[in-house]
């Protein structure tokens, strides 16, 4: 068998803790994104599901064509049904691509005016100021997380691409008080093993690192066709109006390269999000991606390889990949989780990106919806103390929407293991529940009693340095960086701005 | 005068061209781009988009082929209905470019997020490349047969200025429209390294159509580029 091992760094994400505080979006942009042209970018956000999410609708691939397809049995970039004559037609306009309005004029106030205003009978407010334009605006419109927290909102919610199939009843519950659910999606770039951005640039600049996966634009060699921003179905490739460039989250490399982990996940107040390494065959990218709808879950955890195998670990260091990254691979959380355990899930498969960020499907709150429909009150005698999967507030349906392709079977099995871990704790601190319906939780799962531990573990204590397993980059021995150019950007973020010399504007 | 216009100042125009374009591409391939304010706007970009790069390309390509080629346009041309229809094709295409342009330009002028993103460098060649065009399609309506008279005067002219040798006799004579056509030309070629206009050698065709989809770059490997998957 043929073998092409290549190592990813990945991350991962329990949306059962994330508390949508955004604490995250605003690391990212701290270091990265505030600059002119780069404002209204958030290489990482957080957005409230059920919900419009950002850019709006984004996920509506009706609309921007973004990801993959199979047709004659062949993987072809949706945006151009894999003709690339009809790429280089479209180069002058792109009817695909979403305008800065999609996401949000981006804006200040004019503070200095609540100091500098002349007396008068009210009090002086602070007028919002387009960032593009300089002149004032009428009205804010859109702007990040505009509809934070508006799970139930007719306008918001119910326009989330991902209701799709859902009964009626289950959309009901959307706008019912007592009924309804909503949770956070942090997002990253998803770093895919086929994107779609790379596969669509004109010029090649964007690429993947063979090292550590890490998709890049090259700066000096993009042309601003704008491609990649089309064609990413997750719309993570952003377009930079002031220097006419593209830019997308970089995995904050300058840190992983160190050992440290991603501003996002070290700054991640609810300890929701772990990196780690993951090792997988490069040969079987293209099968996998082509993979029906159902098949897609199993078979990115097919290409995923055992670290522990000997044949994958000698496969691994022939293949060039060092030994702490090998020893890295083996305590990966991101292994764990989504090869291992089988509780994580990749993040809209269907668009045959293959990403390579997992997410930890919520649970709902824990009193079901019974409990709402009996006008509070709840006996857990006689409906149990937990959840069934089928009378969870969250919609299975709508989880298989977002996670898996529409396939049930993987997000019920991942709910029902969180759930044994929780029964496993409730018999063991409070022991209230039964020995038998420990037993039968974990037999019915195939957890076995190392793993509830582990999860827990994983999922609740995990110090800093089991939630990051990353291992330093070993450039020093084979960089081909020309040594005169490394520190040529050094104390900047890398990404350039216009010299003066040559475009007259003010930046 | 013809020969400051018509000897000289090609030569002044080329070079800056040529160095200019060099120089940018090894100091500044940052500001390599063609600066696409689609994300800003993209309902009028659209009327003049397209128009503009279609009518404007294949116009282009039109006197290419007759600088390299002469004679293939005059064989074209022996008859006159294929002259005809040559000849109409080009104003109609003109039409079409100018259309687009004027259309850019009001977009450019009037939409508040592209006004702030235009240079004086682009508001320059937008008056280069409408004095262009406009001039072009007055040489076509004024001065018919262009395309036949072009590889009299014009070409052996561009020859002359090419092989060093420049013979200002070829267009001394020529009306001053057509004129005004020919040393404006060299000012937008002249213009290319101060400007967007880079983006006009950057489509690498050839290297698009045939990579393969993905691009995987190694620090640790001998090549810088290894491409892993060839899909169909």
């Amino acid at each position: 068998m043929v073998m092409d091992i290549r190592a990813q760094l990945s991350m991962s994400f329990n949306l059962d803790k994330c508390i949508g505080c955004h604490t995250c979006s605003i690391s990212c942009k701290n270091i990265w994104t505030t600059r002119q042209g780069a404002e209204y970018m958030w290489w990482n956000n957080v957005e409230t599901k059920p919900g419009a999410g950002y850019p709006l609708t984004w996920e509506d691939q009706e609309r921007y064509r973004g990801g993959w397809e199979v047709s004659d049995g062949n993987l072809r970039l949706k945006l151009i049904k894999g003709n690339k004559l009809r790429t280089l037609a479209s180069i002058f306009f792109q009817p695909n691509l979403p305008t800065i309005d999609d996401y949000y004029e981006p804006f200040t106030y004019d503070y200095q005016n609540l100091f500098n205003a002349p007396a008068g009978d009210d009090q002086p407010v602070a007028r919002p100021k387009s960032l593009i334009t300089g002149e004032f605006m009428e009205k804010i419109n859109l702007g990040p997380n505009w509809d934070d927290d508006f799970g139930g909102s007719p306008l918001y919610a119910s326009n989330d691409p991902n209701l799709k199939g859902l009964s009626d009843s289950q959309k009901e519950m959307l706008t019912k008080f007592h009924k309804l659910f909503y949770f956070y999606v942090p997002r990253i770039c998803n770093h895919c093993l086929n994107p779609a951005c790379v596969a669509s640039c004109p010029s090649g600049a964007i690429y993947k690192r063979g090292e550590d996966g890490i998709v890049l634009i090259d700066q000096d060699t993009c042309r601003a066709w704008r491609f990649c921003v089309s064609a990413c179905p997750y719309k993570k490739p952003y377009y930079n109006w002031a220097t006419g460039k593209s830019e997308k989250c970089i995995f904050c490399y300058p840190r992983t390269e160190t050992g440290q982990p991603n501003a996002c996940a070290h700054s991640c107040v609810g300890r929701i999000r772990t990196v780690g390494v993951i090792l997988y065959d490069a040969e079987r990218i293209e099968e996998t991606a082509k993979l029906p709808d159902d098949k897609l879950v199993d078979g990115m955890r097919d290409i995923i390889l055992d670290p522990f195998d000997p044949k994958v670990i000698e496969a691994a260091k022939k293949a060039g990949i060092d030994e702490n990254w090998i020893a890295a691979a083996q305590n990966s959380p991101a292994y764990n989780l989504f090869k291992k355990w089988r509780i994580s899930l990749p993040h809209h498969p269907e668009f045959r990106t293959v990403p390579m960020n997992f997410y930890v499907p919520p649970l709902s709150p824990i009193l079901h919806q019974a409990k709402a429909d009996r006008g509070g009150t709840f006996d857990p005698e006689s409906t149990g103390f937990f959840n069934e999967i089928d009378k969870m507030r969250i919609p299975v349906k709508f989880l298989a929407n977002l996670m898996s392709a529409g396939n049930e079977r993987v997000v019920v099995e991942s709910l029902k293991k969180q759930m044994a871990v929780r029964i496993y704790w409730r018999r063991k601190r409070v022991g209230d529940i039964s020995e038998s319906e420990v037993k039968k939780a974990l037999d019915q799962t195939g957890l076995t009693l190392q793993d509830v531990e582990d999860i827990y573990r994983l999922n609740s204590l995990a110090t800093y340095k089991e939630r990051f397993v990353i291992s330093e980059t070993h450039r020093e021995s084979k960089t081909t960086v020309d040594p005169r150019m490394m520190y040529e950007k050094r104390g900047t973020i890398g990404f350039g701005a216009k010299k003066k010399e040559f475009i007259g504007r003010q930046w | 005068m013809n020969a400051i216009l018509f000897a000289y100042m090609p030569y002044v125009l080329l070079m800056t061209a040529i160095v200019g374009t060099i120089y940018r591409y090894t100091t500044n391939r940052f500001s390599w781009s063609s600066q696409s304010s689609q994300f800003l706007e993209n309902r009028a970009l659209f009327f003049g988009s397209f128009p503009w790069h279609y009518g404007i390309v294949l116009v282009l390509l039109g006197h290419i082929i007759g600088l390299l080629t002469p004679s293939s346009i005059l064989a074209w041309n022996s008859a006159p209905l294929r002259l005809y229809i040559l000849e109409v094709s080009g104003l109609a295409l003109g039409l079409l470019a100018l259309f687009g342009l004027l259309a850019l330009a009001y977009r450019r002028l009037t939409n508040n997020r592209v006004k702030a993103m235009t240079t004086s460098w682009d508001v320059l060649l937008l008056i280069i490349l409408l004095i262009q065009v406009a001039t072009g399609i007055g040489n076509a309506i004024l001065y018919r047969w262009g395309s036949n008279w072009y590889a009299a005067t014009a070409v052996p002219w561009m020859w002359s200025v090419l092989t060093l040798n420049p013979n200002v006799e070829y267009v001394a004579n020529l009306p001053l429209i057509t004129k005004a056509h020919i040393f404006n030309a060299m000012l937008f070629i002249g213009l290319i390294p101060f400007t967007r206009l880079v983006h006009v050698f950057v489509i690498n065709i050839y290297k698009y159509l045939w990579r393969p989809y993905q691009v995987v770059r190694w620090y640790h490997r001998d090549s810088q580029t290894e491409n892993i998957i060839q899909y169909k």
